[in-house]
């Protein structure tokens, strides 16, 4: 690349230096790091979890081939029909929740306000902060004896008579961790979104307004179509990690009462590493996959697709 | 409203409604369709944490008893919760485990992805977009899946119940974050300046060393502080490879080792799971806008 003329400017290079200028092997050397903690971590893992979920390994066992056998166990297994039931509805619920409530409140976080950064700051409190710290608060605030949300309840406000069992019975304790799910949920949606509510241009706001819009042909017509692509990335990741969530549910119920509350990921758990069967806890995380790659799927392309038809690039 | 105040909001698109107020939109209108529901979501949002503290100072005898208390304040502030906390458990011990867990991990994550970062978006060899796409796909592969095998692994690996188990596994979400931050971070570099370099005479690693990375401090500012609160806040990984009391990270430790029996200890529970979410707070809380940033520039990019 050099013209001769340059070359008896530049300082006399060793070998080392001119093969790390060399692009190929640099290119390699940059990749390795990355690439060898990924392959090694992250790849055999994948595949060694699917080899695993149809042997028969325990902990401190070698397993060995055993086909369908685990799959065909947790298939008629009421525990597991009843735990993919429960993640959908779990997932379902929450991200609704989430999305609904995020999007109010990114909604009010973008109008004029003062404190806006510390406001954004104070919001995102619950996503920074250890999850299953927060589920121990959450455990507290449902504890059946001296929950404080009992106590408003029923000692200052008298709407009822008996503390509310939140944990004890199924419902209750579902609908207990769906509610501190969409808690923790809430800031992530709404400060994302609020960044794609800023990047929406004001002067179509305007042009609308000259058209005598309401407020919700505004909402409905600029800005949920504009905000589509980055609510079709938001909504991807918060399936995906809302179906795949175990601190929550591991740390405020552990799965109970009589495993009702019980998500695949906590199930899995509790089979592998507690239960000793690493065969079956590997069966039941390997059956999350097909969920979870219809759910990304489907999330990304169903909301996806918009962006193009509104005639932008599709980079 | 001040000139400074207005100043500060200057980068925020909202200036429109100013001028195109309605006159129905009155001040009163605006109290109860937008001041009235920010309050309540932030009185929601923030009431666990307030609720954190004000346990964690109160003595167990106001704490069981609401009757005679109001429970939303602290008649007597005690500290023996704390003091309990700090010298009757290992609780200093897991605090510097998972800070050094934390600051290994986060080391690893960045060396390796400002690497694969440059490599994928300056050298730019034949895949390099493929290789980008595949990290990518790499950050939805959730832990929930790899725990299993990877806890096969660790034991094999002679790593059981060891923090580097932990330092080594913790980069497989932190990697593929820090790269697709780094790539956009790089991408915003103007590439005329390393052509310059190049033709001065400067070598590859040179340029990397002396140009891209001065420029690319924020991003990895950002990378830094999103891995290191990722790993502070690390669950599963650290409940499925650590077993013995001693080495837990600060989250595992809380709900294994200070849950004891049917009587929950709730006023050292709530302690520690201060003292525990403290750091990551501080260590937030100086780097707010880069936080937010990255954040918001990962989903969009």
């Amino acid at each position: 690349m050099d013209a001769s003329v340059w070359t008896f400017k530049r300082p006399k290079q060793n070998a080392l230096v001119r093969l790390l200028d060399h692009k190929p092997f640099l290119t390699f050397l940059c990749m390795l790091p990355a690439g060898l903690l990924l392959l090694l971590f992250l790849t055999y893992p994948l595949g060694l979890g699917f080899w695993l979920s149809f042997t028969d390994t325990q902990i401190g066992q070698a397993g060995e081939w055993v086909g369908l056998e685990n799959f065909d166990s947790i298939l008629h297994d009421r525990v597991f029909i009843n735990t993919v039931w429960n993640t959908m509805f779990y997932t379902v619920v929450a991200t609704v929740g989430k999305f609904a409530l995020g999007l109010w409140l990114a909604l009010l976080l973008n109008e004029n306000l003062p404190f806006k950064s510390l406001l954004r700051a104070i919001i995102l409190l619950p996503f920074i902060v250890p999850t299953v710290l927060s589920a121990i608060a959450f455990w507290f605030l449902y504890d059946p004896q001296f929950s404080i949300i009992s106590y408003l309840l029923v000692d200052v406000l008298h709407l009822r008579t008996t503390y509310i069992d939140f944990l004890g019975t199924p419902w209750p304790a579902r609908w207990s961790l769906i509610a501190a799910n969409i808690w923790r949920g809430i800031p992530f949606v709404a400060i994302t979104l609020l960044a794609g509510l800023q990047t929406i241009s004001p002067s179509l706001y305007e042009a609308a307004l000259l058209d005598g819009s309401s407020g919700w042909q505004r909402f409905r017509f600029i800005t949920f179509p504009l905000l589509m692509p980055i609510l079709a990335i938001v909504l991807t990741f918060s399936v995906l990690f809302t179906f795949t969530d175990f601190q929550l549910v591991y740390a405020i119920t552990r799965g109970g009462p009589i495993d009702s509350t019980h998500l695949m990921a906590t199930l899995a758990f509790q089979r592998g590493i507690p239960g000793g069967q690493l065969g079956e806890g590997a069966a039941i995380a390997v059956s999350m996959i097909p969920f979870l790659i219809f759910a990304t799927l489907f999330s990304y392309f169903a909301l996806a697709r918009r962006k193009w038809q509104q005639g932008e690039s599709n980079d | 409203m001040t000139e400074t105040a207005d100043a500060g909001l200057a980068d925020a698109v909202t200036e429109r409604d100013v001028p195109t107020r309605l006159s129905w939109e009155s001040r009163s209108r605006r109290v109860v369709t937008i001041y009235v529901p920010l309050i309540c979501f932030l009185i929601i949002l923030l009431f666990p944490f307030y609720w954190m503290g004000i346990t964690a100072f109160k003595p167990d005898a106001e704490l069981l008893d609401y009757k005679h208390n109001n429970p939303f304040f602290i008649q007597h502030v005690t500290l023996a919760n704390i003091r309990k906390l700090l010298f009757e458990t290992e609780y200093p011990r897991w605090l510097m485990t998972t800070m050094g867990v934390a600051v290994g991990a986060t080391v690893l994550s960045l060396f390796s992805s400002v690497l694969a970062a440059y490599a994928i978006q300056r050298l730019r060899f034949r895949g390099s977009t493929t290789v980008g796409l595949l990290i990518y796909l790499a950050y939805l592969v959730p832990p929930s899946i790899l725990f299993i095998p990877l806890a096969t692994m660790v034991f094999q690996l002679g790593l059981f119940d060891s923090p580097f188990a932990l330092v080594l596994t913790y980069p497989t979400f932190l990697i593929p974050f820090c790269t697709w931050l780094l790539i956009g971070y790089f991408k915003s570099i103007p590439y005329e300046l390393e052509e310059c370099a190049l033709i001065d005479g400067a070598t590859r690693l040179q340029i990397l060393r002396r140009i891209t990375l001065p420029l690319a401090v924020p991003g990895l500012i950002s990378a830094g502080i999103f891995a290191f609160t990722l790993s502070w806040n690390e669950f599963i990984y650290a409940l499925a490879f650590i077993q013995s009391s001693e080495n837990k990270t600060v989250p595992v430790a809380i709900l294994t080792e200070l849950v004891t029996g049917d009587v929950y200890q709730w006023g050292a529970l709530m302690a520690g799971s201060l003292l525990g979410s403290l750091p990551v707070a501080i260590f937030y809380s100086f780097f707010v806008e880069y936080y937010v940033s990255s954040l918001t520039g990962a989903v969009k990019e």
